[in-house]
């Protein structure tokens, strides 16, 4: 069970660049430990100069937005490497729901398996928010209902968003996704059992005992 | 809210034969029916996973969470393990040579063995990064489907096989069900016409690829590489372009397998053998995509027209002939596209119209999951033979894998780049992901063989160009980009 989201309230940061890649997101100094403290490492080299002091032109270096929990987003968020320590930063930070036009296949996975919301919004919805969140920079507050799929803004106007049904589902719920899997393991033994039986080329080489050496060729 | 998954999204029309036939299909869709258990109630489908690949940076929280819920590794006979990221390729190295890397390459040694995983440390012949390790083995196969905690294990794809790169949720979850919950990608081809020119190389097809249609216009996709500029490459070449399907936004990337795969993947140490190996050719001759099939995508790029390739910003879409210029930010019509490219060319220190050629380096690196094999150290060494590097430059190859420095070493290759002046490393990432201590000085300008040209990727304020290994090691003598079909080795040949 991870800890169920439903309805959140928070301040939402405004990230408007397209593209931003998981190596932004998270340096790869960040990874060279599992016990690294992420959030520090969140957007480093965009938050921390040289000598580890904040620059302050940095959204999520300013009042009130260092307290972000919602992050408005652009174009393919999360692109490049797989490293899922980009959304363990971002949830350490305190951000537990993403929201933007589109993200990059993995991080859109990494983040629902981390219970993080990565919500798609349309054009004039982004406009809108980043307009919201511009009008209200001292305390800009909005509410996040999961079930609903709505975004209410500091003017009481709600947007919607999209998150596909059982993903939204497995949120609320807390759902630990291997659990769910491993309901279906007869089935999958089942399946292993046919497609040995079919293609044992695919299955029995590398069962075969030890591996031979490796051949000089590559 | 939608209704189900992405994957439920609205697809071209499938082409239905008469007669109850059953309906054209493309090699992806092939290959993923063959995997799929079961479509899932929220549309995404379980797929079982033949091989699993597991390296250090990736794995050990895994692991802790196998740990936590009291659950063993499925199939550990269907995984191996390797050390690549974070581990020193200094001559000599051991565990500790980088001191970053003790605590993950010991966790990837001591859950390898507690669990019963083959694996590849740095002490073993068989160590290299996993997607270089993973064709070589023959432990990635045509038509099987492949996972592993790495975007680029769309690699796999150059033989036919489906490599999903995945998180590290992912990757636990790979290891106690053997399976991955997914939402189906949607098929889409890229027919690569005509014929490369002298010095074009597949790294500068897929390079002019990304620029033409962009980093994210592969989200959501199975590609398909095609056409006859495909069919041509060898099946090293075609794993390099399938590497890259990450940076153009694709879940995986493949290429049809033929006659050269199936002689690319015999005699490998886990490929099948004998009868098997003879069953499994017959299979993998059925996995092209039928006449008809639809993609929901179908792009054509005219090789005729790709010139030696070399990204100039921070996103590998910000790529252009070797024999262009740097461009002004302003010509782009999209507004937020011209302000990444300008504060692109900030960062890289460059300024529109600025011939590409000719531009002072001060590194070179030669390695990678995308060009880190025997056949690009052998193109680099080509153009290196007999010569030296510039002393400005600080140049080195890192072998992709044991099993290629060896083979290169065979070959007498070492000799070539070292008698130039380059280091010749232990295999690893290295400067790719610098996450180990091979890092690009700040401010410092590299031209480099892998994939990614991010701010701060090879190092904080590191200024990173991507080409061929051609390339590289033609910038590398001469200290500054150069067009590599002015070079010997490719004088005489005719231009295209």
């Amino acid at each position: 069970m991870r800890t169920p989201l439903t309805l959140l309230s928070g301040v939402m940061a405004v990230l408007p660049d397209h593209n931003v890649n998981t190596d932004s997101i998270i340096p790869s100094a960040w990874l060279r430990s599992a016990t690294a403290d992420l959030a520090r490492g969140l957007f480093g080299a965009r938050r921390f100069d040289e000598s580890g002091r904040e620059r302050p032109d940095f959204v999520l270096n300013q009042r009130p937005f260092r307290d972000a929990k919602f992050l408005l987003a652009g174009e393919n968020f999360g692109c490049g490497s797989s490293r899922e320590a980009a959304v363990w930063a971002l949830a350490r930070f305190g951000i537990r729901c993403v929201f933007a036009p589109a993200f990059a296949d993995i991080f859109y996975e990494n983040a629902f398996r981390n219970g993080v919301l990565a919500g798609l919004v349309d054009e004039t919805t982004w406009l809108a928010l980043a307009a919201a969140v511009e009008r209200h920079r001292d305390a800009p507050l909005f509410h996040v209902d999961l079930p609903a799929a709505t975004i209410t803004d500091p003017d009481g106007i709600r947007h919607g968003f999209t998150v596909p049904a059982g993903r939204a589902e497995a949120l609320i719920r807390g759902d630990d996704e291997i659990d769910l899997t491993l309901r279906h393991i007869d089935e999958i033994k089942r399946f292993l059992d046919t497609a040995t039986a079919e293609r044992g080329w695919l299955y029995r080489s590398p069962l075969d005992g030890p591996l031979e050496p490796q051949r000089t060729t590559p | 809210m939608a209704d189900s998954d992405r994957g439920a999204q609205p697809r071209a029309p499938v082409r239905t034969s008469p007669e109850g036939a059953e309906p054209p299909r493309t090699v992806f869709d092939k290959i993923w029916d063959a995997h799929r258990i079961r479509t899932l109630e929220d549309g995404r489908d379980l797929v079982f996973v033949d091989r699993h690949v597991l390296q250090e940076t990736t794995s050990a929280q895994a692991f802790a969470g196998l740990a936590r819920a009291g659950r063993r590794v499925r199939h550990p006979e269907l995984t191996i393990a390797t050390q690549d990221h974070i581990l020193s390729t200094v001559p000599g190295r051991d565990e500790t040579t980088n001191p970053d890397g003790r605590e993950l390459l010991g966790l990837m040694r001591s859950n390898a063995g507690r669990h019963g995983i083959r694996h590849f440390g740095l002490d073993d012949p068989g160590q290299g990064i996993v997607h270089v390790i993973a064709p070589e083995s023959g432990f990635a196969l045509p038509g099987s489907l492949l996972a592993c905690g790495d975007s680029h294990t769309s690699t796999v794809g150059g033989l036919g096989a489906l490599g999903i790169g995945v998180g590290t949720s992912e990757v636990e979850h790979v290891l106690a069900t053997q399976t991955l919950a997914l939402t189906r990608p949607r098929p889409m081809r890229v027919r690569f016409e005509g014929a490369r020119g002298p010095g074009v190389t597949a790294k500068d097809l897929i390079l002019y690829m990304i620029g033409a249609l962009g980093v994210a216009a592969g989200r959501g996709c199975a590609v398909e590489y095609a056409g006859a500029a495909v069919r041509a490459l060898p099946v090293e070449a075609r794993l390099t372009l399938c590497n890259m399907s990450i940076e153009f936004g694709a879940r995986l990337g493949l290429v049809a397998p033929d006659d050269a795969t199936a002689a690319y993947v015999s005699g490998r140490p886990f490929a099948p053998r004998g009868a098997d190996f003879e069953r499994a050719r017959e299979e993998w001759r059925a996995l092209i995509s039928d006449e008809h099939a639809a993609f929901d995508r179908d792009e054509v790029i005219d090789c005729d027209r790709v010139a030696p390739q070399i990204t100039w910003g921070t996103s590998p879409q910000d790529v252009a002939g070797v024999d262009g210029v740097v461009p002004d930010p302003a010509g782009f019509a999209d507004a937020r596209r011209r302000d990444l490219a300008a504060e692109a060319l900030r960062y890289m220190g460059l300024e529109p119209g600025m011939p590409l050629e000719g531009l002072p380096i001060d590194v070179a690196f030669i390695g990678s999951c995308t060009n880190g094999r025997l056949s690009d150290l052998e193109a680099a060494a080509e153009v290196v033979r007999g010569r030296r590097v510039a002393p400005s430059v600080w140049a080195l190859v890192v072998p992709g894998s044991q099993a290629v420095r060896r083979a290169a070493e065979a070959r007498g290759l070492h000799r070539v780049f070292q008698d130039a002046g380059f280091e010749w490393r232990e295999a690893g990432c290295s400067m790719c992901v610098s996450i180990n201590e091979d890092v690009v000085p700040t401010g410092a300008r590299c031209l480099a063989t892998s994939n990614r040209n991010f701010e701060n990727r090879q190092g904080r304020g590191s200024r990173t160009h991507l080409a061929s290994p051609a390339t590289v090691a033609a910038a590398a003598l001469a200290g500054r980009v150069t067009d590599v079909r002015r070079t010997e080795v490719f004088a005489g040949e005719a231009r295209p």
